[in-house]
């Protein structure tokens, strides 16, 4: 008896899922009555988004409606496209403490054959949250060694890692030190001069260099021999032809001088991570046109000579500067208080709307995906996410999330928890 | 020489005058009032004499001499209070032994620590600064108010509870570390029998004197009466069987924290608060009969399998449900932002703006014991007091003020013109060097 209705709730379910999801995924659909913030272009009251096979087909006060689409109220809210994080550790840590969960570092110094997304875990719990917290996009990345190896830009949600992948590999990550901080009255070991890394960073790239003029000169003579297959180079050519971008840690003022000079002399496409004392160096990193993406705004300044806001009004000092910039959660488990960080900023002297771009466009173009994604536009994929308010608020509440074009369920640990144990209290 | 005897005495008073404010006189004027516990004032003032609220209202006049700041545009709120941190200490574990009530934070102050500084750039101006979670029975901890540039003898709240640390799973478990280790105990039996055992002793001990004292009494009490040796340790414990002081129990699964509850019954003592609690959303009937609050991270979890369930809806659920719930930053970098974490209560489980304040300032203080001088801003509390720039819940806020009994501890304004100040003066020096260099 027990068995059967089992069995007939399973039946029921399943039918109630197929369903359900047969009704989300109409190729057609008008998202009606939303305020708009397209990030790209003026805000739009009371507009219409109109999607097509995963796309925005149009946007705008007057859209016609085909009588064929699903129409989705959204009266009082307010339409925003879907939030990238710059960087994180989303599907490579599970909890923190426990290294089985942990796959984003290697040991070593040159892991440039890592790939990011490989090693993706689409069930991680931190997904669904950060995805309900209006989060469409993250750049995962390996950390740890000199050379970390390669970064991939993926959407939160798929079944597999192939369903998640954007794009894959985005950048090289390459770690200049770190600041030593005092802990407890002490002051952390010194880490190594980053003269040295460069150094090792410089005779690396050399190599791949001559690896890959051998490589090229034996593909046009059958007489020349050709080199044997070298993993620690072989995946840093598009990094010395200047495709793949390196994305670089780097922090102390000094560094960040240290590095531009290194990303000029290697000829280096690059994006700065981390620059938790860029404001000191702001000009520097403009005129050499570098991006940066700033580590979690969730700490202290490396330096007490920074000042307390150290940290928070750095954003707002190289926006002023003319530099480009992106905000990360550097997370995993926190990584859904991307948006937080972006409002910290803007607390902190950065304009509210370019606090906005800091987690929309800004990233995308520097992941080079502005067509894809960042802004609501005709044409880019239908990431938008409505929400009952101003996306970077606190207190904001997200309704309802699309990626592709398809709506997303919002569910996750933390609401399933939730309705369980409401049963019992 | 008489006026300075005078202040010399005076002096000195303070020192020994316990919970003695500080004292200062301060109006603000034209804020937007969060009393949390009175409603709101849309434009208010606050008139502090001698550190104490002496009036709230419209139209206060300044008594002569009294210091005047304009809040107009700006937020007042009760100054931020931390239930659970590690700071302005030199030392938080003492973890050569499982049992070690005896020892005390207010031995290992700090109080040239700069998470004092950080704390008043976040609005903060109490905390309970406690033992680590190394012991199942760790050290007695203390409540501190954020006076930056004072003595840390002054900085005592005497009107606080005295609590006492315990601590539960992982982390006496020791099952974290790197290496395995071989003290007792490795498991959560381990734990509940090792605290069973001391109570029991404390009782043991206990029983003791008090056989002592009776013996001495009474009429055939003879010359030779040896009295029981006094053991600090026993001593603390029996303080807390005596309702002295009450315990503070870092906890996440919600099953060890039941057969804390149980603990307590059998032995009869006193839980103030957990801490942590990440799985208080399960046993909130429980927690609600027994009256037990909790002391909990908004969202931060997922950093060991103990916290794998700390959801981010438990403390506005906890809150709906009856349990008296505080948002606690346990580190020197978030408690610059408990307010941010205030915040996401009303996204997570819908509290009120009021709602959400309270965790931060009037709930923490019942839970220290000290809502009649602080928590809220009410005619006769300390004048504790933060100033915002935005609305407090906002994501976009940001302290600009923060006022210990009528003192002013942190001004961003101020503080921004010394380093515009200090910034000119190394330049100039810059310069001047450049220049020298050149000749």
């Amino acid at each position: 008896m027990i068995k059967r209705a089992i069995a007939f709730t399973t039946l029921l379910m399943l039918i109630l899922a197929f369903g359900f999801t047969q009704e989300k995924s109409p190729n057609l659909i008008a998202i009606k009555g939303a305020n708009i913030i397209p990030v790209k272009g003026e805000d739009i009251s009371e507009g219409i988004i109109l999607i097509k096979d995963g796309l925005i087909e149009g946007l705008g006060k007057n859209i016609d409606i085909p009588p064929e689409a699903r129409i989705i109220e959204a009266k009082g809210l307010f339409a925003y496209p879907g939030l990238i994080d710059g960087l994180c550790f989303l599907g490579l840590s599970e909890i923190s403490s426990l290294r089985s969960t942990i796959d984003y570092r290697e040991i070593g110094r040159n892991n440039s054959q890592l790939k990011a997304v490989e090693a993706l875990r689409p069930e991680s719990v931190h997904i669904p949250i950060t995805r309900a917290n209006g989060i469409t996009a993250v750049l995962v990345a390996p950390t740890g060694s000199l050379i970390a190896g390669q970064s991939g830009l993926i959407r939160l949600v798929g079944w597999t890692p192939e369903e998640m992948i954007i794009k894959s590999p985005v950048a090289m990550h390459i770690a200049f030190p770190s600041i030593p901080r005092r802990r407890r009255g002490r002051e952390t070991a010194p880490p190594e001069e980053s003269s040295k890394r460069i150094e090792e960073l410089k005779k690396i790239l050399n190599e791949a260099r001559y690896y890959g003029k051998r490589k090229e000169a034996a593909r046009k003579n059958l007489l020349l021999a050709y080199p044997d297959f070298d993993e620690s180079l072989e995946f840093l050519l598009p990094v010395v032809k200047g495709e793949l971008p390196v994305i670089i840690s780097v922090h102390a003022d000094k560094d960040i001088k240290a590095a531009i000079k290194f990303v000029q002399e290697e000829k280096l496409k690059a994006i700065f991570f981390g620059v938790e004392q860029a404001w000191r160096v702001a000009e520097d990193i403009k005129k050499a046109g570098i991006p940066v993406i700033f580590s979690s705004l969730y700490g202290m300044p490396p330096k007490w000579e920074d000042g307390y806001d150290g940290l928070y009004r750095n954003p707002s000092v190289l926006h002023k500067a003319g530099v480009k910039f992106a905000f990360s959660s550097s997370s995993s488990s926190l990584a859904k208080d991307l948006p937080y960080h972006a409002a910290k900023a803007a607390a902190f002297g950065l304009d509210r709307k370019e606090a906005l771009k800091g987690v929309t466009i800004y990233p995308a173009e520097i992941f080079g995906v502005d067509h894809l994604m960042g802004s609501l536009e005709k044409g880019k994929v239908a990431n938008i996410v409505l929400a009952d308010g101003d996306i970077l608020e606190l207190r904001t509440n997200i309704e309802r999330v699309f990626i592709d074009g398809k709506e997303v369920d919002l569910s996750n640990k933390y609401t399933e928890l939730l309705k369980k144990f409401k049963k019992r209290n | 020489m008489k006026k300075k005897i005078t202040t010399l005495i005076l002096g000195l008073s303070f020192l020994f005058i316990p919970g003695f404010a500080s004292g200062q006189d301060l109006l603000i004027k034209n804020g937007t009032i969060l009393t949390v516990t009175k409603g709101t004032i849309p434009q208010g003032d606050i008139l502090i004499i001698k550190g104490v609220i002496k009036q709230i209202g419209e139209n206060i006049e300044a008594p002569k001499g009294v210091k005047i700041i304009d809040a107009t545009g700006k937020y007042v709120i009760p100054g931020i209070i931390d239930s659970h941190t590690h700071i302005a200490i030199t030392a938080s574990n003492e973890s050569s032994e499982a049992i070690t009530p005896e020892v005390r934070i207010r031995d290992v102050l700090n109080a040239e620590a700069p998470a004092i500084y950080t704390a008043l750039t976040g609005g903060v101006t109490m905390v309970h600064t406690m033992h680590g979670s190394g012991n199942p029975i760790g050290g007695q901890n203390i409540v501190l108010k954020m006076k930056w540039g004072h003595p840390s003898e002054e900085m005592i709240v005497h009107e606080a509870y005295r609590t006492l640390k315990f601590a539960l799973g992982e982390n006496v478990k020791q099952s974290n570390f790197f290496t395995t280790t071989s003290r007792y105990p490795q498991s959560r039996m381990g734990v509940n029998a090792i605290i069973r055992r001391e109570f029991l002793k404390a009782k043991n001990y206990m029983e003791k004197r008090d056989r002592y004292l009776k013996a001495k009494k009474s009429k055939k009490s003879s010359k030779n009466l040896i009295p029981p040796r006094k053991d600090l340790r026993m001593e603390a414990l029996a303080d807390v069987l005596r309702g002295k002081m009450v315990a503070r129990c870092h906890t996440y699964r919600a099953d060890e924290t039941l057969e804390f509850i149980n603990l307590s019954k059998e032995l009869g003592f006193k839980i103030a608060c957990f801490e942590h609690a990440s799985e208080a959303f399960k046993i909130t009937k429980e927690l609600v009969s027994e009256g037990i609050g909790i002391s909990v991270f908004l969202d931060n979890w997922a950093y060991k399998i103990e916290a794998y369930e700390g959801i981010a809806y438990s403390a506005a659920y906890c809150t709906k449900k009856g349990v008296l719930v505080s948002i606690n930053s346990d580190s020197s970098e978030r408690i610059r932002r408990l307010f941010n974490d205030a915040a996401k209560a009303m996204k997570y489980g819908g509290l009120s703006e009021e709602e959400a304040l309270k965790l931060i300032t009037i709930n923490p203080a019942i839970q220290l014991g000290v809502e009649k001088i602080a928590g809220s801003l009410e005619v006769g509390k300390h004048g504790d007091i933060a100033i915002f720039n935005e609305h407090p819940m906002s994501a976009y806020t940001r302290c600009d003020m923060t006022i210990i009994e009528g003192e002013i501890y942190f001004d961003r304004a101020q503080y921004l013109k010394e380093r515009e100040e200090m910034e000119k003066k190394k330049k100039a020096e810059k310069d001047k060097k450049k220049k020298g260099g050149e000749r």
